[in-house]
């Protein structure tokens, strides 16, 4: 039993179903008389839309209804987490590849797809905006109606911007000037669970199934979209099949729910991958940032000019590239800040949230500039970045939360576990890349623990176990404080009629919150118990002593379900423990509220570049997350393993490709590459630092995204040391390498320092 | 569209159901056999999330009509514990910590299940050969790879 405690890596709570196949996953419900919806679309990006003919699907046996946006409510209902400017259908005209104009609804999903191609839709297809260059071309055309948006830049496609910084407002002087720009496509979540959306009249109002990591964000856009009360409107939130914060914000759902209450039946869509392509993808950057440095390495300041290209609906991309550039300078100390970041709209599905929010993007400039000065200077790459660092405790953002881990600790172990001193073989190199994130600010967690009388308990929580393995650690907290086995314990997540308010599950939140919930509920339990023990033994408070599964009296010690067994007497009950942690809104800080921990990763490769083809071999991949104290070792491994696999993806392979059109041509598996078995490094190490010094339970801080943060800029520091070529643009495709090594005289060998592809300053 | 009779051995039981000629050997699991552990993902054949065993051979049951597998056997994840007692295999992926979202595990399970049956003591390359067409957005490969190498024959339990 004591092995299952904190800090023991105990198998997955849930495991078991899904070796099994018996976890039920959304796509896995099926519901009595459930007919199937099946979008339409139409293959451009930008289009106004002429008329809908939907004679010849509605004649279709089996199909029950059609709809299009003269079937809706008029004006059509909006939803989005920052501004409400996504339409539940496209009305007038569609704005992305793949926004629906129209839907069927039928008896079968075949005779629902058959339906969706007789549609006739006439349109005029529209000059679309698909790149940052077009989205500040003031001539081209509007992607969000000016009726809809408010301030000063409604009629143009800047969405909104930011300006950061500190230190002097001039430039400060320095002895080396880089100025490099940095980009990021879009590229896709590719969870293997593609989206599904179940809905059904409820009780007067209306119960909604989807694997969402935010099920009460999504109970409140429907409960707006159908002028309900909260309380009619039920989320069930299935644990996701991988989500990645793909699976943050509504998309379909509203116009599921219309459907059923329309039909009065329960409504069903599974989207197929492509469409899943379609509906979100990770926000694409272009980051020009111009560094400063000291001949010794000292940073002087850091000038960031950060264009992020979003979709055309905002969803929580606004938040991304906010919450990223606001870290635009890193963990680094730097006397001078100046960070201009704007999001600008396109033609292209919403961007989002991708693990990391943004991180992986900003640490790509910055770090692969700090190898570019690092070479310039004649600095060891590692020297340079330790030079920086902050320190544990020092104030890297004035006026912010300080550094809350012994960064240079864990670069160190990076640098020593890849062998940094040691010479490189011929024909490889080696990179090292760290990266910060400011992890959650504000929002709420609650967690209800019941004790039942045979000490066993079930906790309510609602975070997604998406496959962080949330159910398992919150088990664990739960045990370690109750004094039993998780296998003792039940958690019951992902429905609101039933489970308490948690506001998200995102920015690796949930050990922090409400691991931090479900201990205060634990604590609960115990101020409980040592009333129920006073009040059964006739005793003052201080003669009673509650500790994890032991009730100390005078005269004896009794379990828990000893003392309810006798408190409770024949009549029997449950002790209800209430716990929450709360990170409330600070109006004069720039995100809302100081983070309530750093997320912060450093990572070290040594590769292998084949000149001949541009390929990349990982001979060793090296990842160290500072994570204050692992609840459960294992799990916080394999999330970190996977993560840098994850970050191989948009490293080496991964683009999505995108025609004048705005059409996205690699839709699907077949043509968007992620990682495989075959892609994995050679050797793969993840280390953990310890130190207890994070907020949550037992010192411990958030994880799980930190191992892609510096995946890229250690990748491509590692080509540079083997092949002497310098890449700003992602991904490092054999492709772009090849003509990389092909355009530059193939003077340096391995571990020199190639000069710049590009002009520098 | 005309229907057809399928008879065919599904987890050791004979099943017999009306299938339309398009009708794919995963839509048949998932929706009339009620077998959902078996998973859809590309729906063409490259992500394997659908892998299941037909007359022994791994096969992604979305490339596989329903119609041809009249009097085959097929296994599928539900199939694979024996009278309620996980497989060997099953048991290393927990043991490994090799799950994290879950969605590519019963693919990869049948996939590695098929891997050992064709190649009882597989090296670490052989494996990373042989899942090469099950993809896990997770990335647990580390993982998963090591699940299947402690399953395997001569690996100490």
């Amino acid at each position: 039993m004591n092995g299952d405690r904190v800090g023991a890596s105990v198998r997955r709570v849930g495991g078991h179903e899904r070796v099994t196949g018996q976890q039920k996953f959304v796509g896995d419900i099926r519901l009595d008389d459930m007919l199937h919806v099946k979008l339409v679309t139409v293959d451009c990006a930008h289009a106004r839309i002429l008329s809908i003919n939907s004679e010849h699907a509605r004649a279709l046996p089996g199909v029950r209804d059609v709809v299009s946006a003269a079937d809706l409510p008029n004006p059509m209902p909006r939803f989005g987490p920052i501004y409400q400017d996504r339409p539940v259908l496209a009305a007038a005209q569609t704005r992305f590849h793949g926004e629906p104009v129209a839907a069927d609804i039928a008896q079968t999903e075949q005779s629902g797809e058959e339906a969706a191609g007789l549609f006739k839709v006439r349109y005029d297809e529209l000059p679309a905006v698909t790149t940052i260059a077009a989205a500040l071309d003031p001539s081209m055309p509007l992607v969000q109606d000016p009726e809809f948006r408010t301030g000063p830049h409604a009629k143009t496609n800047l969405l909104s911007e930011w300006r950061f910084g500190w230190g002097e407002t001039e430039t400060p002087a320095a002895d080396q000037v880089l100025d490099n720009t940095y980009t990021f496509p879009m590229v896709t979540h590719f969870a293997i669970e593609p989206h599904c959306f179940l809905a059904a009249p409820d009780q007067g109002g209306v119960t909604v199934w989807s694997a969402v990591q935010h099920p009460f964000v999504l109970q409140q856009v429907i409960a707006r979209l159908l002028d309900l009360p909260l309380a009619k409107v039920r989320v069930h939130a299935p644990d996701p099949g991988g989500a990645f914060g793909g699976k943050q914000h509504a998309k379909y759902e509203p116009l599921l729910a219309l459907l059923a209450v329309r039909l009065g039946r329960p409504v069903r869509l599974e989207l197929t991958l492509g469409e899943t392509f379609q509906a979100v993808r990770r926000t694409a950057f272009e980051i020009r940032l111009r560094s400063g440095f000291a001949s010794d390495g000292t940073l002087c300041f850091q000038d960031a000019e950060c264009n992020a290209l979003v979709g055309a609906y905002a969803d929580i991309a606004p938040r991304v590239v906010s919450k990223a550039c606001y870290l635009m300078c890193g963990p680094y100390r730097v006397p001078s800040a100046r960070i201009h970041a704007r999001a600008l709209l396109s033609h292209t599905p919403p961007a989002t949230a991708f693990r990391g929010f943004g991180t992986p993007q900003v640490a790509w400039a910055l770090e692969s500039q700090m190898d570019e000065a690092a070479r310039r200077l004649g600095i060891d790459r590692l020297e340079i970045r330790l030079k920086n660092l902050a320190r544990p405790g020092e104030q890297f953002i004035p006026g912010d939360k300080p550094a809350d881990g012994n960064w240079p600790e864990a670069l160190r172990r990076a640098a020593e576990e890849i062998g940094w001193e040691t010479p490189v073989a011929p024909g490889r190199g080696r990179g090292i890349a760290v990266g910060v994130k400011a992890s959650a600010t504000t929002g709420a967690s609650y967690a209800i623990v019941r004790l039942h009388f045979d000490g066993s308990a079930t906790v309510l929580a609602a975070t997604s176990d998406m496959g962080q393995g949330a159910r398992t650690v919150l088990a664990q907290v739960a045990a370690q404080e109750l004094g039993i086995g998780v296998d003792q314990v039940r958690i019951v997540m992902g429905d609101t009629a039933i489970v308490p308010f948690d506001l998200q599950t995102s920015a690796s939140r949930s050990v922090v919150f409400m691991g931090t919930a479900v201990l205060a509920a634990c604590g609960d339990i115990h101020a409980k118990l040592q009333a129920m023990a006073c009040e059964a033994f006739g005793l003052p408070p201080e003669s009673v002593k509650v500790t994890p599964g032991m009730v100390r009296v005078p005269s004896r010690k009794l379990t828990f379900a000893e003392l309810l067994s006798e408190a409770f007497a024949g009549v029997r009950g449950e002790v209800i423990g209430v716990g929450s942690r709360r990170g409330e809104r600070i109006a004069s800080h720039p995100l809302g509220g100081p983070p309530a921990f750093y997320e912060f990763s450093c990572t070290a490769c040594e590769v292998e570049v084949d000149r001949e083809t541009g390929e990349v071999l990982i001979v060793k991949h090296v990842s160290v997350a500072d994570v204050g104290k692992a609840l459960n070792p294992a799990q916080a491994r394999s999330q970190d393993e996977g993560a840098a696999v994850m970050g191989l993806g948009h490293s080496l392979m991964e683009h999505l490709i995108l025609d004048e059109r705005g059409r996205i041509l690699n839709l699907g598996a077949l043509d968007y590459r992620v990682p495989t078995t075959k892609d994995m490094p050679l050797e793969m190490r993840s280390l953990l630092v310890e130190n207890g010094d994070g907020p949550g339970p037992y010192g411990s801080k958030g994880a799980g995204e930190g191992g892609l943060f510096g995946v890229a800029p250690a990748l491509a520091g590692a080509v540079a040391d083997a092949a002497g070529v310098v890449i700003r643009e992602l991904p490092l495709t054999p492709e772009r390498i090849w003509d990389a090594i092909r355009s530059e005289p193939p003077r340096t060998g391995p571990g020199s320092s190639p000069e710049s592809c590009e002009p520098s300053l | 569209m005309t229907e057809n009779f399928v008879t065919f051995t599904v987890n050791g039981e004979a099943r017999r159901i009306r299938v339309f000629p398009r009708t794919t050997l995963l839509d048949a699991l998932r929706w009339q056999l009620d077998l959902t552990g078996t998973k859809k993902c590309c729906a063409e054949g490259e992500c394997g999330a659908c892998t299941v065993l037909l007359d022994g051979r791994a096969v992604n049951s979305c490339l596989v009509l329903a119609i041809e597998v009249d009097q085959a056997t097929v296994l599928t994840i539900e199939g694979l514990e024996t009278a309620g007692r996980l497989s060997r295999l099953q048991d290393a992926f927990l043991a490994e910590g090799a799950i994290q979202c879950g969605f590519c595990i019963p693919g990869m399970v049948m996939a590695a299940h098929a891997l050992l049956a064709e190649m009882p003591r597989p090296t670490e390359a052989d494996v990373r050969e042989g899942l090469s067409g099950n993809l896990c957005r997770c990335a647990g490969y580390q993982r998963i790879v090591g699940a299947v190498l402690a399953a395997a024959d001569g690996a100490r339990s």
